[in-house]
């Protein structure tokens, strides 16, 4: 346990090894946009008549291309009714007319129970391309902003520390690695799964974010206080390695608490916020993985300033792993 | 025990009893009438949520005229809990909850408004009154709203044939005759007058009508709903006339009814989210296991781990639970899908107040600390932690829910607001009622057990036992 901070590039180059697979899926195949930030169409059918598995995809493509609906993307579930489990189908096409939506809706609904029977319009969501346009560019400024506004207030409660710039620089550096892992994760999961990246998404992210920050927190207030309280012998290596392992409890058990309330919201939590929680679980591990093992001993390689040994030929002190 | 321990139990239990009277007012009602029904998200009850565009570019006037003519006709639906509220410059938000069909109502609030002058055979109709015509025999509009208390005469009209027979058809009113409301004649009783002017068929069948029926009341309908119903003063000759009142605001009123009764603009639905009722009803029940399973293996844990503080905290989380609830209650805050997830977070959140008091708990007491100068150590020392990651996530919910006013992701507000309104009644169950728990149990000699808060040995407990 002492030698948390003497790890330190080890802990980085997990990291890295975790992150790249998502970078490289990212720049390969970027992100799948759900229709809040790409616009279109999304219907979510129930055909009472049918059980799952007696439903083709391809047919109902057809059916909705013959109602000017080419190239609709058709994903088969089950759904309940009255205790029956029933087929449905979740469809993505283009956006309804911005005139007449109503008579295009009817259309492909009669159409759809023509061939199947009795058919229920569960959901129906539709996005015109202004609108997404506008959601994807606030979305970007809402995460920039938040990022701005934690790195002022860090700074701020930092400041009777030595560098307290040094606190929000690094506390976002950490934020910054969650923030890409789940973009991976969920670039990943876009190829794998065809998740889409939605407005639900967005406040997955979002809530990573403040998460991640609010880990690293815990672990600099630690540090914070431990330097006040400093023996002469102590190094700076010291304080965070033993402000880590006095933190190392609270964050396993936060961890596993939130683990438990997200756990249950998968299991139970009904369809639609899966994918939210998936994310928020795959964010808030990293998070409290970021915060102990990269943002403290970030603020390490920061006061021995080791950047300046990582170009010369022999090992930095300290670090028996390779350098990065 | 401290007098100032009594005092904070005291208000704690205040706050409980006022949580639990709003969470469980009978029919949704509390003190003064006031409607604290738990109010239920598009996605969990089911309804429509509808982006409305103006087809060409207009004044942020002419916008508002028109969400106000959509308010009327959602009223007229018979809804309740409807938001009609502008977005922009030109775009209008329409929330309908719990319709059952959405689509439908959404084509009556894009459809042109429709003024009839009709035909009751001397009978004076209640204004707000829904009435069938022989224009529209079908109105959507099932509950009378908005009434006109007006004292308005009309000066010519002609009645003629069945009752409600309509008169004029609304798209005959040549917009370009209103004018607004001008100074009637020379009486000196100030009258404000609305000039109007019909053109072709309903033009010659308005005058025909009020010819014959001088002295006797004809009705104005708009979109169905009575509006009110003048004394025809004198013939209409060439479907001329005006609408006068005895207030600037009654005139002010007939004014814009009639120049705006029709949509002043037409609109194009840019976005729509459609959720039928009984996905919503599976959605409640999933989030109430999730919720119910979530909180159980929370207390569980904090229990197993903590011992007694964590029984505490148990009892401080339930607190926490009825207390969030009675809020989202008062506010009023309507649950949205998300929104239930980030009370559920936020759960989270709350215990890692907990945990962290804990741990400092912990390690005071196996420094040799009496209980209680433990206590106040721990609070102390958390507090710092607790603080500024409660900032840093507030500041994030601000962001989020600035962000989620645009029109996409507007889910996200709801997330945002509860997950935000958890970090603040975190810190205050935390730090205020876990707090005054553990004094209150303090002087209780069981509680000097160090098995209680998984240590083996206390000193301070120890010395404390002894001097007992």
């Amino acid at each position: 346990m002492d030698k948390l901070v003497k790890l330190r590039y080890w802990w980085f180059t997990l990291s890295l090894v975790i992150i790249i697979p998502g970078l490289v899926s990212l720049a390969i195949f970027g992100l799948r946009l759900g229709i809040d930030f790409s616009g279109g169409a999304l219907w979510d059918i129930q055909f009472v008549e049918r059980a799952p598995g007696q439903l083709d995809t391809e047919r109902i493509r057809a059916i909705f291309a013959a109602q000017g609906f080419e190239g609709a993307l058709v994903q088969l579930t089950e759904s309940q009714v009255d205790g029956r489990t029933v087929a449905s189908a979740v469809v993505r096409t283009r956006s309804l007319s911005e005139t007449d939506p109503e008579t295009q809706r009817q259309r492909v609904l009669s159409a759809l129970s023509a061939e199947y029977g009795t058919v229920n319009q569960q959901a129906l969501q539709s996005v015109g391309a202004t609108v997404s346009a506008e959601s994807t560019r606030s979305a970007v400024i809402a995460v920039i902003a938040a990022c701005v506004a934690i790195l002022v207030y860090l700074t701020l409660a930092f400041r009777r520390a030595p560098h307290p710039v040094r606190y929000g620089i690094c506390a976002i550096l950490a934020m910054i690695h969650d923030v890409l892992l789940v973009l991976g994760v969920a670039s990943i999961l876009g190829v794998v799964i065809g998740m889409e990246v939605d407005a639900l998404f967005l406040t997955a992210l979002l809530t990573v974010i403040s998460f991640s920050v609010h880990d690293t927190i815990v672990v600099f207030d630690r540090i914070r206080e431990n330097l006040v309280n400093r023996r002469p012998t102590e190094t700076f290596d010291d304080i965070v390695n033993h402000s880590i392992v006095q933190t190392l409890p609270r964050s396993v058990n936060t961890q596993l608490t939130t683990f438990f309330t997200l756990m249950a919201l998968i299991l139970f939590g009904g369809e639609s916020i899966r994918n939210l929680v998936l994310i928020l679980l795959i964010g808030l591990v990293s998070g409290t993985y970021s915060s102990i093992f990269n943002a403290a001993q970030l603020l390490v390689v920061w006061e021995n300033r080791e950047w300046s040994r990582w170009f010369r030929r022999s090992a930095p002190p300290g670090a028996e792993a390779p350098a990065a | 025990m401290r007098s100032r321990d009594i005092y904070s139990l005291i208000f704690i239990l205040l706050i409980a009893g006022i949580a639990l009277s709003i969470v469980f007012a009978p029919e949704g009602r509390w003190l003064f009438n006031r409607d604290v029904s738990v109010r239920l998200g598009l996605d969990l009850r089911g309804g429509i949520q509808v982006l409305l565009r103006a087809a060409e570019p207009v004044e942020r006037s002419v916008m508002q005229t028109a969400a106000g003519v959509i308010e009327r006709r959602i009223n007229g639906l018979g809804v309740a809990e409807s938001v009609v509220q502008l977005s922009g410059n030109d775009r209008i938000i329409v929330e309908i909850p719990g319709i059952d069909n959405p689509e439908q109502a959404i084509e009556t609030l894009r459809g042109t408004g429709k003024l009839e002058f009709i035909d009751t055979k001397g009978e004076f109709l209640t204004p707000g009154t829904i009435v069938r015509t022989t224009g529209s025999p079908n109105p959507v509009a099932l509950r009378p709203t908005a009434t006109v208390t007006g004292t308005e005469e009309i000066t010519p009209t002609v009645p003629e044939g069945p009752i409600y027979e309509s008169i004029t058809d609304g798209k005959d009113l040549d917009l370009n005759s209103v004018q607004p409301p001008q100074i009637a004649g020379q009486s000196l009783t100030n009258q404000f007058a609305v000039p109007f002017a019909f053109t072709g068929e309903s033009a010659r069948r308005l005058e025909q009508f009020t010819a014959a029926n001088i002295q006797r009341p004809m009705c104005i309908v708009l979109d169905n709903q009575v509006f009110s119903c003048p004394v025809v003063q004198a013939a209409l000759i060439g479907g001329r006339g005006e609408i006068t009142t005895s207030t600037r605001q009654d005139a002010e009123q007939i004014y814009t009814q009639l120049k705006y009764g029709a949509l002043p603009v037409p609109l194009q639905v840019e976005s729509s989210r459609t959720v039928s009722a009984s996905l919503g009803q599976g959605s409640v029940d999933a989030s109430i296991v999730a919720g119910l399973v979530g909180l159980l293996t929370v207390a569980l844990f904090m229990i197993l781990f903590y011992r007694l503080p964590g029984f505490l905290a148990t009892v401080a989380l339930l607190l926490y639970t009825v207390i969030s609830f009675a809020l989202y209650q008062l506010i009023p805050v309507t649950l949205t899908l998300p929104g239930i997830a980030g009370f559920i977070l936020s759960i989270g959140v709350a215990v890692d107040a907990n945990v962290l008091i804990f741990a400092r708990l912990k390690e005071e007491l196996r420094r040799g600390r009496s209980l209680n100068a433990s206590i106040d150590a721990a609070f102390v020392e958390a507090w710092p932690a607790i603080r500024d990651s409660s900032v840093a996530t507030l500041i994030t919910c601000t962001i989020l829910f600035m962000f989620g006013n645009t029109f996409g992701v507007s889910l996200i507000k709801g997330f945002a607001l509860t997950l935000g309104l958890g970090i603040l009644l975190s810190l205050f169950t935390a730090m205020v009622v876990t707090r005054t728990f553990l004094h209150v149990i303090n002087p209780l000699p069981f509680a000097q057990n160090p098995w209680l808060y998984e240590l083996k040995d206390a000193p301070g407990m120890r010395h404390a036992r002894e001097a007992a």
